[in-house]
């Protein structure tokens, strides 16, 4: 017997939804048998890595926590994506916000004005904003692939965040860690959890969703971002200019990125660090497909994807497996889910060997 | 004449093939015989099952049900390459040749397995010298015509000595003086005894060139006629299955003062195998409509794309639309001076394939419709639009939700023509209005155009098909390598003249090929 992929002619749109939901489950087997290999009891790891995360407040909040750093850049990124701009580099943009908006946090270090806060916020979305105007300026210019620039800018804001914390904004009195002050109270976010660490920015990404979703489905905007991605000729004729949607996406992921970051300085880490994510960035990206681009599926997929650093820490706190468990299921994940997504488009047959055919 | 002989096995013939695609029956128990040196028309609208059938005689896709008999022995064709060996050669509508290589080698890669490019190139000149066809082995192809390109495709199946030549719509990119030698070969092979099975849906051509002719509509077989003795009204008929309004196409309309109007237009191209523009000048009135005949590839689609803003002009006075200068102005802006535009490409293009029609009809009305309050889209305003065009313009679809890749091109064309008629443009360019769109919606087309030139629009159309141009237009230019004949009149100029304009000319191998065949 042999399996063969058959064109479907249409698309499946039921599929389109459930694949994602497929993957899930194949990464849970495949999260079994790798457990299983490594000696442990599968069934008690995969309780450890998914169940025992959230089985208390504290850990549900901890979830949202997580959760809100990679939506909003999914978010921003999942826009760019359906232009067809493909925004790498979320995580240095994330970067940059962290730094604009916790260097103006150091900057009002002594005050305790209410507007320090917006301040921070504007600064963050600004900083994210120019990193990624890199490029799309390099894009609409020199037509250069925003894929390898976005992605190389990465690194150079790592390292730029690195310089600021080893040198001009490390705290003096802070033994030479090289980490900047605490940020003051008014540069915090408002904690909405008593007892968590969940804080007003995971409620305004979640509004953000909803603007999102509006703006998607419902505005010119939305529709402009969605032709030029899709028939970019058939943009060209109706008068959308995929410069404008290069420059579009790319500040809105940016900005999108770079309140991320600040979320996370002035948030669950409240100072400037050498490293404040543990690539958020880049898992945006695979919460964004998993999510169908869609804000609602982000939404789901950015828990689902929290869920798996929380579990990564828990099995490594209880059952003392590396860390790069998370890496891995995150790996699967989107293993699973392109490989599933074959199906959208095919069907698969099981044929008898030629010979016998009719 | 080989009809007529009775004698012996059938070169080719077909028992019920039957062959199913996922919600579509694409061939239904269809019969086709075919005698050695036999020109056999295969007609049928777009979707009737020509393609499927051709494919599954040359081995490209594989039948459910039904046999086939090659010279009387029963077959199995499993892939083109063993079609080849059998003696079946086909010329596609659509030529895979590689623009930067020569013609021997582009020759040499179709024919695959070992071989000379020297002795080669000199069979190729030998074959194509005995059948008429001039072809310069050595010429690179993207310096081609289509005319001599649709040679090259040719010269390789003949090269393999074929027992039957498949070709498919063969004249739609060819100028009159092409069509005829073409037809000369073909005449000739048909003579030697090559059967050939002609697909085509211009039936005065099939009228004069073929033997036989066998009608297909939805998958099936409805009739089979000798077409020397069919009018083309008649086989038109059979092939759609209904009576069909044919267009009002006299009518003499008032003009009013120029809608559009190109003044000295030159666009250099950015593109390797792309047509410089250089000096258009022309001029649309209100309720004229205005042709350009052309053959494919000598800058329509540049044309096209800086008439419709889609690519900016260096002077803004190179173009005025209803009086003003919009050389550097972009597609929404022309569109709200009341231009409206029909491109060549529908899916992709005109439309979106994987977006509804709903959206569909949002993408070019946005502007003129106002669809659009305060950035967000007015959804009841754009649905009412949607359905409006669907109602107005007899589009056949499952409802204004279906995607506009699900649709049959002559539905899709309906459509994207329907949505820019009901914006009521003042101007309307059109780019092959009726490529590929059976008669049925091809008459409705150009009825709604000539009902827009007469409430005083002005309509511009850009067509490869000469019949067509000739049939709706008040005056007409040709395109000839970017650049635009005077204005002919279409029920004066004679089609030598229109031919030899569309052939270039001016200078140039073809024009030194055409001298020397009229001669």
């Amino acid at each position: 017997m042999l399996l063969r992929l058959e064109p479907r002619g249409e698309a499946s749109h039921g599929l389109s939804y459930a694949t994602p939901f497929l993957a899930v489950g194949l990464t849970l087997i495949g999260g079994c048998i790798l457990f299983g290999l490594m000696g442990h009891n599968p069934f008690e790891a995969i309780y450890t890595f998914f169940i025992v995360p959230i089985s208390s407040a504290y850990g549900l909040a901890e979830l949202m926590v997580k959760a809100t750093p990679i939506v909003l850049c999914a978010i921003g990124l999942a826009l760019g994506f359906r232009a067809n701009v493909w925004n790498i580099g979320a995580e240095g943009q994330l970067t940059l916000g962290a730094i604009a908006g916790g260097g103006v946090a150091l900057l009002f270090y002594e005050s305790e004005s209410v507007l320090v806060l917006p301040l921070m916020i504007v600064a963050g979305i600004l900083g994210g904003m120019a990193w990624a105007a890199i490029p799309a300026w390099l894009k609409t210019r020199f037509n250069a692939n925003e894929i390898l620039t976005s992605l190389m800018l990465t690194y150079v804001a790592l390292l730029l965040l690195s310089t600021l914390v080893h040198g001009p904004w490390r705290d003096p009195e802070g033994y030479n860690f090289p980490e900047s002050r605490l940020f003051s109270d008014s540069a915090v976010l408002p904690v909405i959890w008593e007892g968590t660490r969940l804080h007003i920015g995971a409620a305004l990404t979640l509004a953000l969703v909803a603007v999102a979703w509006v703006v998607i489905s419902r505005t010119l905007m939305g529709f402009q971002i969605k032709v030029v991605g899709s028939a970019p000729q058939a943009a060209a004729y109706a008068g959308f200019s995929r410069k404008r949607m290069i420059w579009l996406t790319l500040l809105i992921s940016g900005g999108l990125a770079g309140m991320a970051g600040l979320f996370e300085v002035s948030g669950p880490i409240g100072q400037l660090v050498p490293s404040i994510s543990p690539g958020y960035g880049f898992t945006a990206i695979i919460v964004a497909f998993l999510g169908r681009l869609h804000p609602v599926g982000i939404l789901l997929a950015g828990l689902l994807v929290a869920l798996s650093y929380l579990g990564g820490e828990s099995v490594q706190i209880e059952m003392g497996l590396p860390q790069a468990v998370t890496g891995v299921f995150q790996g699967m994940l989107l293993f699973f889910l392109l490989a599933t997504d074959v199906l959208i488009k095919y069907r698969i047959r099981f044929t008898q060997p030629a010979r016998s055919a009719t | 004449m080989a009809d007529t002989e009775q004698l012996g096995p059938p070169q080719l013939e077909l028992r019920g093939i039957t062959k199913a695609f996922p919600g579509c029956l694409a061939n239904d128990r269809v019969d086709l015989r075919i005698m050695p040196g036999e020109i056999h028309a295969l007609l049928g609208e777009n979707g009737a099952g020509k393609s499927t059938l051709v494919k599954i005689i040359y081995g490209v896709l594989r039948a459910d049900a039904g046999s086939v008999q090659w010279e009387g022995q029963p077959v199995q064709v499993e892939n083109p390459n063993q079609a080849r060996k059998l003696g079946i050669g086909m010329v596609f509508q659509h030529f895979s040749l590689f623009e930067a290589l020569t013609v021997t080698e582009n020759i040499a890669l179709g024919i695959g397995g070992d071989y000379n490019l020297k002795e080669l190139a000199g069979r190729v000149r030998e074959v194509s010298e005995s059948y008429g066809l001039p072809l310069d082995p050595h010429r690179l192809v993207h310096s081609l015509s289509v005319g001599e390109r649709q040679r090259i495709e040719i010269v390789r199946c003949l090269l393999q000595n074929p027992r039957l030549l498949i070709m498919d719509e063969p004249t739609s990119v060819l100028t009159p003086q092409e069509v005829e030698k073409l037809f000369e070969t073909l005449r000739r092979l048909s003579d030697e005894g090559c059967a050939i099975l002609y697909i085509s849906h211009k039936l005065e051509e099939i009228r004069v060139l073929c033997h036989n002719a066998t009608i297909m509509r939805a998958g099936r077989v409805v009739a089979d006629c000798d077409p020397r003795q069919e009018t083309a009204r008649n086989m038109a008929q059979m092939m759609i299955g209904e009576d069909f309004a044919t267009p009002e196409y006299a009518a003499s309309r008032s003009k009013s003062e120029p809608l559009l109007s190109v003044h000295n237009l030159t666009l250099p191209t950015d593109d390797q195998f792309g047509v410089t523009l250089s000096q258009i000048d022309f001029e649309a009135r209100g309720g004229e409509i205005v042709g350009v005949a052309g053959v494919a590839g000598n800058g329509q689609t540049e044309l096209m794309s800086v008439l419709t803003g889609e690519a900016l002009c260096e002077a803004s006075e190179a173009i005025h639309i209803t009086g003003e200068a919009v050389g550097r102005k972009g597609p929404r802006a022309r569109r709200a001076l009341g231009a409206a535009f029909v491109p060549e490409g529908r899916l992709g293009h005109g439309a979106v394939p994987d977006m509804s029609l709903l959206d569909n009809a949002y993408l070019s009305g946005y502007e003129r419709m106002a669809l659009t309050r305060g950035g967000f889209i007015d959804t009841g305003g754009r649905d009412d639009y949607a359905r409006r065009i669907i109602e107005d313009f007899d589009v056949r679809t499952s409802g204004a939700h279906a995607d506009a890749g699900s649709l049959s091109g002559g539905n899709l064309q309906k459509f994207i023509v329907g949505r820019e008629i009901l914006q009521g443009p003042r101007l309307i360019v059109i780019s092959q209005p009726t490529w590929g769109v059976d008669a049925g919606a091809a008459a409705a087309i150009h009825q709604a155009l000539i009902q827009l030139a007469n409430g005083g629009a002005a309509v511009v159309v850009i067509s490869q098909d000469l019949d067509e141009v000739l049939s709706l237009s008040d005056r007409f230019h040709v395109i000839n390598e970017g650049r635009l004949s005077d204005s002919l009149d279409p029920r004066s100029a004679s089609l030598e003249e229109i031919g030899l304009l569309m052939g270039g000319f001016h200078g140039g191998t073809q024009a030194e090929e055409v001298a020397s065949h009229a001669a």
